[in-house]
Formats: C-alpha cells, structure tokens, sequence
C-alpha cells in the first residue's frame, strides 16, 4: 500500500504547532505559579509599594518600588536619548536620504540593532562610565545615567526602523497635496507626514520602551546596582531585570526570596505584555484610518 | 517666507544630526572593541583553554560552548516553529482563535529575555531535571527564538501568492506536495532570513543561559550534552564581574567581545544581504 503523507502531515503538524504553543503559554502559566506564594507573605500594595528590598535580611522586606523606580528612570532617560535620535534617522532616512545612501544607512541600522546586549554593556562599562566618571566628577561612573545612555542607543534601531516603516506607509498624495498648496518640505513633513504616520510613529516609542524595560545584561553591568530609590540621575539604580538577573543565582529554591523573584519576572510580563498590546492596537487604528485595513 | 527657509534649514540640520549620532555611536563601539581586542586575539587565544585564573590560555572552551548552545536552540526551534507557521498558514481555517494566537505569539516574542530564564529554570533544570546543562540551556535559548521564527516563517508563507498555490493544487497535486515543493520553495529566503537573525541573537543572548547552562570556568571542552559550558556572552560577564586579575582579565574580555562581535555581523549582513537579493528579485 502506498504511504499516505497527505493524512499524516496534517495532525503531526498540527501536533507541534499546538506543543508550540503549550510552551510558549507555559510561560506565563510558570511566572504565575512561582510568584504568586510571595504574595503568602506580603500583600500586592507591601510588595509593589513597598519602598525596602532586603531580600535577604532578617525580617527580609520584599518592596520593589525602588526597583520599579530604578526602571522607570532609565526608561524616561533612555526615551530622552532615542526618541529625537531615534526618529530623527527615521526621518533622514525618509525625506533626505537619496536611494543609494538609504540602501547603505538602513544596514547600518539594522547591524546597530543586532550587537548583543552583553557587548553593549561591556561597552558601557569599559568605555562610558570611567568618561562620565570624569567628566562629571562623580564618585562612580556607573549610574542610572549611564545606563539612561547606552540603553538609549541599544533601542534607536528599534525606534527607527519602526518609524521609517510607518512612514512609508503614509500615501504620496498627500505630499504632494501639501507642496501644491504650497507649503515647504519641513512643513509639509512636521503638518501633514508625521501627524498622518503618528499612531505608527507611536508604535514605534512604545515597542523601544518594550525593549528598554526587558534589557537585562547592559544594565546589570552599568546601571549600578543598588537597591534604593534614586534621588539623581547621578545615582547607581537596580533596574527589576537586574535584580533578577544578580539574584536569581543565590536564592534558595522555594524561598521568600526565589517566588519574589518570579513575581518580580511576572510584572515585568505584565508590563511589556501591556505595551505590546497598545502598540497593537495603535497600529490597527492607524491602518483603518488610512484606508489600509483588511 | 524667509523664515519659513530658515526653520527648514535647521529642521534638515537637526536630521542630520541625528542620524550622525546614530552612525556615530556604532563606529564608536566597532572602533574601540576592535582596537582593544584584536591585540589579545592569536592562534593560542581561539584554540587554548583557560590557564592561570583566566589570565593566561584562550577561550576555546566558551567558543565551542556558545557553538553547541546555538546549535541546539536552532535544533529544537526550527523544526517546531516552522511546523507552526505552517499549520497556521497553511492548514487551520482564518478565524478569531488564529489571531489570538498570532497575537499571543507577538507578546511573546516582546517577553524580556530574563523571563525566558526563570522559565528554563523552573521546567528545564528543576522540574524535568536536566539540571545546569547544555540541553537546559539550548531548550531555554529555543523557546527564546522560537516566536521570532514563528512570525518571520509566516511572514514568508503568507507572501507566497495564492495564485501559486492554486495552480499547483489545480494540476492535481495534493496540498502537502503543495507546500513542499511549491510554497516551501518560494518562502525559503524569507524564512532563513528569520533564522539567520535568531541564530544571531541565540548566540548573543547572557541573560536566559545564566541560570540554566554556563559556568565560569570549565578545565577543558564539554563531554555530554548534560554538561556545564563556558559561553562567550556569559564570559565576558564573568571577566568584568569576578576573578582577581582585573586589568588583565578586561584585556580577555575586549578579545572575546571583539569575536563575538564580529560573529554577529557576520550573521546580520548575511541576512540582510539574503533580504536585498530577495527584494531585487521581486522588483523584477
């Protein structure tokens, strides 16, 4: 009898789409599982406002706002840094940039966007943060600044390419809508082309915020490392990533300590999941709203 | 109207800007990686293990290491993710629940890589208890870049015109041979596109093979596949971060940041030269 692949292909494709899936949503389910007996012992508001993290001091305190504070002022730094570079290349790329130097530059970008995060820290740490250290006189150069820095370059290629796609998208007439009317390059581009591309552009920031949030190597290395609520830029911070990344090798299996650091990896699902899903749904408003929707 | 030419003027001149920034900061990074590095990087550097607290000797071990954890990740995540795209594209019905979970695979590829971590340690070193090995490691590295194959396979898939698929089905072919001859074929420079740049970032990535597969320092090359490795990444970290010779120990770690480096653009301009060729090939 002949063998028949046509019936077999089917299910055992089938089959490893649906293990695919069990693995990926096994994720989630894991984060869950393990950080939720943290909460045993302290209560949601102890642990997300909680402004102590002694881990493991006797009585440990588990609060990861100076945590979440630690991220959240390397993200607005690192945002400060990448998004006038970020779509300011996006823009270049767009009006001035001539068909051969795109097709160069766009590479470039790209390659930007493919070094490890390791070497970007290591980078940092070898080269930025002694500069700084100097520059500013400060007693230490690895501070929420640097990290601010590096962490901002790492997600221009993000923001860029992003923001150069949603460019692109914008339709040709209405540039040449504009330049009839009579309106200049820098006008038609800053009135009509960035407002009409601006869910897309949007998009763009907030997946470079994603990426920022979740990088654990660079700011492990530059960031600093100390669990306090940061009063200056100037201060060394302890972003969630890193304190899981530092941590997660010296805590005991089923501990206070090891299920706060889930919790901690659960919040930080939970808050590039949120990202993600505005950028979504910004980006299918936008198509709608310039006639591209399916 | 002057003015009008003149806010122009500076608008144009803060792109500029911008991009040379951009530029700026990658040649920055080549330059001093490049220049530090390539003065610890000989013969003796690629093929010798690590000697005298890791201020004498190479690195080989941490080559092979990330050689062997790469491998694995693409082992494991090819298959799987491509099976995925296409049951996805090519066999389940168009409706709400392939969506969600398109998006549901677009989550996760935005997952924090750390995650990916504590996910390799609960399943992989504790719960099936493969322990800190090369399996864990290579297991947690492909679930790393398995959404990534998923999405760039399907991206591929779904720009395979229709048209090809309904000439080959209408010459009577059944629609596995379908797939494999006609759509696979078509799809194939997009996919490896996709793998190309996970093989990248499979090699590159520290965080999630922290807990689930490297080691500082191994005496020589791993045996089994339930071995600790040394890993480039997690080398440089361990150089900057521990040990007792810190000034000779950075000199290790410019040449092994220099490798990696250079493997990395190796892997991206391969893909983008396979993405251009592909472009160009459609424009005609």
């Amino acid at each position: 009898m002949k063998w028949n692949s046509e019936k077999v292909v089917k299910p055992v494709f089938g089959g490893l789409a649906f293990a695919s899936l069990v693995f990926l949503l096994g994720i989630i389910l894991i984060l869950f599982q393990q950080g939720l007996p943290i909460f045993r012992i302290v209560n949601l508001f102890e642990f997300i406002g909680g402004k102590a993290w002694y881990p493991t001091a006797e009585p440990a305190e588990f609060g990861i706002l100076p945590l979440i504070l630690g991220t959240l002022w390397i993200t607005l730094g690192a945002m400060l840094f990448c998004i006038p570079v970020g779509i300011g290349s996006a823009l270049f790329l767009h009006e001035i940039a001539g068909f051969r130097l795109r097709s160069i530059l766009k590479p470039i970008i790209e390659i930007l966007a493919g070094i490890p995060s390791i070497v970007y820290g290591f980078f940092g740490m070898v080269i930025i943060a002694p500069f700084l250290q100097n520059l500013l006189d400060i007693p230490i150069g690895q501070c929420a600044l640097t990290a601010s820095l590096i962490l901002g370059v790492m997600a221009v290629p993000t923001v860029c390419s992003l923001a150069e796609d949603a460019l692109n998208f914008v339709p040709k007439s209405f540039r040449e809508a504009s330049y009839a009317l009579g309106a200049n390059r820098w006008q038609t581009l800053t009135r009509v082309i960035i407002p009409a591309a601006g869910s897309g552009i949007s998009t763009a920031i907030i997946l470079g915020m994603s990426r920022v949030v979740g990088e654990t190597m660079t700011v492990l290395m530059v960031a600093g490392g100390a669990a306090v609520i940061p009063k200056s830029y100037l201060d060394p911070v302890r972003p969630m990533t890193a304190t899981i990344a530092a941590e997660m090798g010296e805590a005991v299996v089923g501990s206070p300590h090891y299920h706060a650091l889930f919790a901690i990896g659960l919040v930080l699902f939970l808050i590039t999941m949120a990202f993600n899903i505005i950028a979504e749904i910004i980006s299918r408003n936008y198509r709608l709203k310039l006639g591209l929707g399916r | 109207m002057k003015r009008n030419s003149r806010i122009q003027y500076f608008g144009f001149g803060f792109l500029y800007l911008a991009i040379f920034i951009a530029v700026l900061t990658l040649g920055a990074i080549i330059y001093f990686i490049t220049v530090n590095g390539i003065k610890v990087i000989n013969w003796e550097f690629l093929t010798q293990v690590p000697r005298r607290a890791m201020t004498k000797g190479g690195i080989a071990p941490a080559l092979v290491g990330t050689f062997y954890l790469t491998i694995g990740a693409i082992i494991f995540a090819l298959p799987m993710g491509l099976a995925c795209a296409i049951y996805l594209t090519e066999y389940s019905p168009k409706s709400v629940v392939i969506n969600v979970i398109r998006m549901s695979i677009n989550n996760l590829a935005g997952v924090p890589s750390v995650v990916f971590g504590l996910f390799g340690l609960t399943v992989f070193v504790k719960f099936f208890g493969f322990g800190v090995s090369i399996l864990s490691g290579s297991l947690t590295l492909g679930i790393m870049i398995l959404p990534g194959i998923i999405s760039a396979a399907q991206e591929a898939l779904i720009a395979v015109p229709q048209s090809l698929r309904e000439a080959s089905l209408a010459l009577g072919a059944t629609q596995w041979q379908t797939i494999r001859k006609i759509v696979l074929p078509s799809a194939m420079p997009g996919i490896l596109t996709g793998v190309i740049l996970s093989v990248g970032r499979a090699a590159g990535e520290t965080a999630p093979i922290m807990f689930t597969a490297v080691t500082f320092y191994t005496r020589g090359f791993p045996n089994s596949i339930m071995d600790e490795v040394m890993a480039l990444p997690y080398h440089i970290y361990a150089l900057m971060t521990e040990g007792t010779f810190p000034e000779r120990q950075t000199m290790i770690a410019y040449g092994c940041a220099l490798i990696l480096l250079f493997l990395v653009l190796i892997v991206s301009g391969l893909a983008i030269y396979l993405r251009q060729k592909q472009r160009k090939y459609e424009l005609v």
